[in-house]
């Protein structure tokens, strides 16, 4: 223990003061613990989560900005003089855009061949190098002439030497894969040559451009969106159509894993505070009861600062053990959530970095050794002669007139008696209060987590709401397409939706239901394909929860996702061009809701937007409400007979569960039971403390008669009365917590939660949080007041 | 009860604690209703442990403890509790007082344990106060009091739930001359009054000066036991 600064004998007195109390060095060992696996997670994953991106938008100098004109509007070298606009520290194109769907020209192990796939946004560009956007190659080489093509990774399933066709394209042309190419921020799904951009344009049609940029400033949303309208404005009006910002593309890569680090830094937080409490009450507790013992070590010979490093090194030992734990346990816990982030990059499995696991214990021991120097001073401060002479019973004085008072209540005695004894140690009541308070706060704030993450898990699907789902059958392929859909199974032929209709709204027990389209089209400021889910019929009843404006009641409207809404750079009320195979549409965006179908990108619009664009709007799926009370196994059967000959095959509705969810809950649970926990020890803490204290009235009262139940009466009440107003108070703390946090979680994954997931906490629930206190107080008294109803009598009267 | 009945029956009580020798040996001891015993014998002697296991404090190794028809030895600690607020009052050296309650408050303790109508025990605390001459003081807290107020405070308190029998630790080991005699006094008229006493003492004048008998003890064995007449008497 020469670590310690006092040699041996030092060593021996922590080590003793350690083995004496177990119970509050366990304490010690848990609360940090829990406090350090919550921060090293919670900082260790927001810092590895972005690591992977950054490192990679680093080595590539990704584009912060990319941005699509309208050739009709603005001249390549107007756009290439956007370089010169104030901010703007590189820039790159223009390269010509366009949207084409390609269909597969050769057979692989994942495609066959006919296979019509998602549209593409191509781009036109000589080379993947440049001051901006430098595309990796992942396999093969680059586009170096006609016919070539480069496809993005993590996009099409295919390779170099994979040929694919573009119908829709003048001449239809065929184009072999020569490579595959990563860009950090997806700036498009292929490449082309730029000669070859130009042919595969359709006469007639508009040119889009693509432009890259670096700013100056782009470290926010506030920042890039000012660059943005430098952009805007250095070109016609209208000539910029859509944007994305790497700050989305990094959200959207990094969304499952940053969506822990709200929560996680409240837990942490919660831990460390907690820690500070319990590890000074702790201490706080020891000095007090070891008056006499610091006296007797002065009287031997240690200085006080000897005694200050003793009590100091008794809080520091736990907690470094503590700590220690809490590192491996932090380190645990964070492979599964970060398991993902570092293969989307090529990279190693990201895990939290060393400097993570170096700094937060190292900051933790530094608040333990903080919270624990107080007592310590005052120990180390205490004048020997005093020390050795005086007592540990607190001196009478304080709280009379409350048990005064208490004593005139028509209560039982023992309940009169433990009503009137936190105020006779004013500062161990508050600090059991506040262990009470952190408890009961972090029930609150882990029930109402729980409760929102349960709500968005029911209702982050799409069509979650029907009981049932039918699926018609076909795929949703542009007219004219070669017979296999890439929707739908080889060759499926599509159900009559009259037939469909016919035979649900025959069927007894069908209460309502709907049908839905999806098809994969260009949305301006979209990169890459856009999944549209169109509606037939009134889903009102399913809709997704609304954050703003309001669900779908005519045609070319749309409703997107907050993320949607981020990545194409618009807001609730503006227009979205949808074009495929150079038909284009618009439709206006009149609602922003919340789901995770589809990443959160799809676009939901009605059917008769899909037809506007040429493509089949024929319902794929029916979703369908059965009438309450209806059995549906046997609706099942009697509807699939109907369904049968019209080539339809009714199920009931399962919905998978997020794991991402399922994660996030178990951490929650763990980590509130953990802090919970902490706080109960803590309150059996210095209830140990004050029951040891008081234990010579007690061996009065026993002497008088009181019995071994009243004895625990006395004591439970003693804390009851402090556990419920600090309960009750830190209810409110805890819903405030929830509702600070909650919405920075979904916008960690540029998601704005519905108010409804928000405000789970109802009356009732809110009753019986506030009764958390209380429990949490009762249980962590109820070791102490069992010691003190069986305490021996004789040996209590014989104590100081 | 009839005055020559006994109302503490010890018999043949040995208590040992671990490997040590016993604290009491074989001990038989019968005290008759109103009879006043000291017990006397210097420290180690065992007179603490007798008056334990009087007050179902402990229990004896082997033997038996039966005080006024209660067989102590056998109680669970409630059966002890409910026997102490029934059977016995305790008077101690220093006092044990709690001091953030009046005086009253104190007194009242233990019939407020046992559920006493809180009319009867305040009009019952209210007299004994009076009777014991603090009843100035009821309203006070004990550190306000001299010794010898604090111990007829504390006798007050032993005799709240009227006991079969009293059992004074010392009860002016920690008083000046006055108010050890003053105490001396009081538990001299008590007895006379018909109150059974065990008086626990290492003070032999005090012993003779307000008990009936004396027990004395030496290594855990009675190696005397006279009767003799009080100061009272005398």
């Amino acid at each position: 223990m020469s670590a310690l600064g006092g040699g041996s004998a030092l060593g021996r007195v922590v080590r003793a003061g350690i083995g004496r109390r177990r119970v509050q060095t366990a304490v010690m060992v848990l609360t940090t613990l829990m406090a350090v696996t919550a921060s090293v997670l919670a900082t260790g994953l927001l810092v590895a989560a972005r690591a992977p991106f950054d490192h990679a938008f680093a080595e590539q100098h990704g584009a912060h900005l990319t941005a699509r004109f309208d050739g009709t509007k603005v001249t390549a070298t107007q756009l290439a003089a956007t370089a010169s606009t104030s901010g703007v520290t590189a820039a790159a194109g223009p390269f010509r855009s366009l949207s084409l769907r390609p269909r597969t020209a050769s057979r692989s192990d994942a495609l066959p061949s006919g296979v019509d796939l998602p549209p593409l946004t191509v781009v036109g560009r000589a080379d993947g190098a440049g001051r901006v956007d430098g595309v990796t190659l992942v396999t093969g080489s680059w586009a170096t002439r006609p016919g070539q093509i480069v496809v993005a990774y993590s996009g099409l399933p295919v390779q170099p030497g994979a040929r694919l066709r573009f119908p829709a394209a003048p001449g239809s042309p065929t184009m072999t894969v020569v490579g595959v190419a990563r860009s950090v921020t997806g700036t498009a799904d292929a490449w082309v040559t730029p000669a070859q951009a130009g042919a595969l344009t359709a006469k007639g049609s508009p040119p889009t451009y693509e432009m890259l940029y670096r700013f100056r400033h782009a470290g926010t949303d506030a920042q890039l969106a000012a660059d943005r309208a430098a952009i805007a404005a250095a070109v016609p009006r209208g000539a910029l159509t859509g944007s994305g910002s790497y700050l989305t593309v990094r959200q959207q890569q990094t969304a499952n894993t940053m969506a822990f680090v709200p929560f996680l830094a409240a837990f942490g937080v919660l831990g460390l505070l907690l820690s500070v409490l319990v590890i000074g009450i702790v201490v706080s507790g020891a000095v007090g009861a070891a008056t006499r013992r610091i006296g007797i070590l002065k009287s031997l010979g240690f200085t006080p600062a000897q005694v200050v490093r003793s009590y100091v090194g008794q809080a520091l030992i736990p907690a470094a053990a503590g700590c220690a734990l809490g590192l491996v346990l932090g380190n645990l816990l964070a492979l599964p959530v970060l398991g993902d982030v570092g293969r989307a990059f090529d990279g190693p499995s990201a895990s939290i970095p060393v400097w993570i696991d170096a700094v937060v214990p190292a900051a933790a021991l530094a608040l333990v050794a903080g919270a624990a120097l107080v007592p310590a001073l005052r120990a180390g401060r205490l004048r020997t002669v005093e020390a050795i002479t005086v007592g540990r019973t607190p001196g009478a004085g304080r709280g009379r007139l409350v048990r005064r008072l208490t004593g005139r209540l028509p209560l039982p005695r023992a309940v009169g008696l433990g009503l009137g004894n936190p105020f006779a140690r004013p500062a161990r009541s508050a600090t059991t209060a506040a262990a009470v308070a952190f408890g009961a706060a972090t029930v609150t704030f882990g029930v109402g987590l729980a409760l929102t993450l349960g709500a968005v898990q029911s209702g982050r699907m799409l069509d979650s709401a029907g009981s049932v789902v039918v699926e018609a059958g076909g795929g949703q392929a542009p007219p004219g397409a070669e017979a296999v859909h890439a929707g739908g199974g080889p060759g499926a032929p599509q159900a009559d939706p009259a037939a469909v209709d016919a035979a649900l709204r025959a069927q007894h027990g069908t209460r309502r239901f709907y049908g839905t389209a999806q098809a994969q089209v260009d949305a301006s400021g979209i990169t890459g394909a856009t999944d549209v889910v169109a509606y037939r019929g009134d889903a009102s009843w399913a809709a997704p929860q609304m954050v703003s404006g309001r669900w779908l009641d005519g045609p070319g409207q749309a409703v997107v996702t907050t993320r949607f809404l981020h990545a194409a750079g618009i807001r609730v009320g503006d227009t979205v061009t949808l074009t495929e195979q150079g038909r284009k549409t618009s439709v206006r965006i009149v609602g922003e809701a919340f789901f995770t179908a589809g990443q959160g990108m799809e676009l939901l619009t009605r059917t008769s937007t899909l037809a506007a664009l040429g493509l089949d709007a024929k319902p794929g799926r029916y979703t369908v409400q059965t009438r309450p009370g209806t059995d549906l196994t046997r609706y099942l059967t009697s509807l699939n007979a109907a369904l049968d000959p019209v080539g339809a095959m009714a199920q009931a509705n399962t919905t998978e569960t997020s794991d991402v969810i399922v994660t996030m809950d178990a951490l929650v649970g763990m980590l509130t039971l953990m802090l919970v926990a902490v706080a109960g020890l803590g309150v059996l803490n210095t209830v140990v403390l004050d029951t040891r204290d008081r234990v010579h009235d007690l061996g009065v009262l026993k002497a008088l008669g009181m019995a071994p139940r009243q004895a625990m009466t006395m004591v439970v009440t003693s804390v009851a009365v402090i556990g419920l107003p600090a309960g009750a108070a830190a209810v409110p703390v805890g819903v405030a917590l929830h509702r600070y946090i909650t919405p920075l979680m979904g916008k960690a994954v540029g998601m704005t939660l519905p108010t409804p997931d928000i405000a789970v906490y109802h009356a009732p629930l809110l009753a019986l949080l506030g009764l958390g206190g209380l429990l949490i107080a009762i249980t962590g008294a109820l070791l102490p007041a069992g010691w003190a109803a069986r305490k021996d009598t004789a040996s209590a009267l014989r104590s100081e | 009860m009839a005055a020559t009945e006994p109302v503490i029956e010890i018999r043949e009580v040995t208590r040992t604690y671990g490997e040590g020798p016993p604290a009491l040996a074989d001990v038989t001891l019968s005290v008759r209703a109103g009879e006043a015993v000291a017990v006397l014998g210097p420290s180690g002697s065992g007179k603490s442990t007798l008056l334990n296991l009087v007050a179902g404090l402990d229990r004896p190794t082997a033997g038996g403890v039966t005080v006024d028809g209660v067989r102590v030895d056998g109680l669970s600690e409630a059966g002890s509790a409910r026997y102490r607020r029934a059977k016995v009052g305790m008077v101690f050296q220093f006092f044990n007082l709690l001091d953030d309650l009046t005086v009253t408050d104190n007194v009242l303790l233990p019939a407020q344990l046992a559920g006493l109508p809180r009319a009867e025990a305040r009009r019952r605390a209210a007299g004994l106060l009076e009777h014991l001459r603090v009843d100035r003081h009821a309203g006070a807290y004990p550190g306000t009091l001299s010794g010898g107020e604090r111990q007829r405070v504390a006798v007050a308190r032993a005799l709240m739930n009227r006991p079969a029998l009293l059992l004074a630790d010392e009860p002016t080991g920690a008083l000046d001359t006055a108010s050890g005699e003053d105490v001396r006094k009081l538990l001299a008229e008590l007895n006379a009054e018909g109150q059974t006493i065990i008086l626990v003492t290492h003070d032999r004048v005090l012993a003779e000066s307000c008990t009936t008998r004396t027990v004395e003890l030496v290594d855990g064995r009675i190696v005397r036991d006279t009767e003799h007449a009080t100061a009272v008497a005398r």
